[in-house]
């Protein structure tokens, strides 16, 4: 439980980051540190301006997936943002912007939710992954 | 088990995974260690997630129960 889980956020749809939202409190419940890093379209969905917007789904998903997921945030499921929050709350969770991808999108931090710790390149991210799982989402 | 003194409840009646566990994890850290929580969950994976959880923290799970849709955990810091 003392590997950190290092997790690369590369798609920007709900689904995939609340299911990547999901897989870090899981960890930090348990006490296991979490690093993310989020790449394109998964930083994209945490800009100050957007975090709270609709970003869509999973073509997968099609109109039965799309009413499973409204079904679901209906009865009270908390948002991928808030699920996130709440696992930060736990300690050890840290979460990195890409540099590359700040650049892709023309982004400075203060652009960003203050969910995101910071900007750093692949080479920081992997020091921090120490022997740790990498999961590419 | 006679009469247990609970330092913390936690709610988590509707929630669905993780929050429950989430719940539980921030609620054993406001008791001193030996306190005991309670945590009352209608999500069915929980009774696998938080025994799960008890045994990889060390938190012991004293006590578990059902009643109708809602299950109900003690749980002991360590």
């Amino acid at each position: 439980m003392d590997e950190p889980l290092n997790l690369v956020l590369f798609s920007g749809t709900d689904d995939r980051l609340q299911a990547a939202a999901i897989l870090t409190a899981g960890a930090a419940a348990l006490g296991k540190p979490v690093n993310l890093f989020l790449q394109y379209w998964a930083l994209d969905a945490f800009r100050a301006d957007r975090i709270g917007a609709d970003h869509g789904l999973s073509p997968e998903a099609g109109a039965a997936g799309r009413a499973a997921v409204d079904g679901l945030r209906k009865a009270g499921q908390a948002s991928w943002a808030e699920t996130f929050r709440q696992a930060k709350e736990l300690g050890g969770v840290d979460i990195e912007a890409c540099s590359l991808s700040m650049d892709l999108l023309h982004l400075e931090q203060s652009d960003l939710d203050p969910l995101v710790d910071g900007v750093e390149g692949v080479t920081a991210f992997y020091l921090n992954a120490g022997e740790g799982q990498v999961v590419f989402i | 088990m006679g009469v247990v003194e609970i330092s913390q409840h936690v709610d988590a009646r509707g929630l669905s995974c993780p929050m429950p566990i989430v719940k539980t994890a921030q609620a054993i850290k406001t008791v001193a260690p030996g306190e005991l929580i309670e945590v009352l969950a209608t999500d069915p994976g929980s009774v696998k997630d938080v025994a799960a959880w008890s045994r990889t923290t060390g938190n012991e799970l004293v006590e578990q129960s059902v009643d109708g849709a809602v299950y109900r955990f003690v749980l002991r810091r360590k």
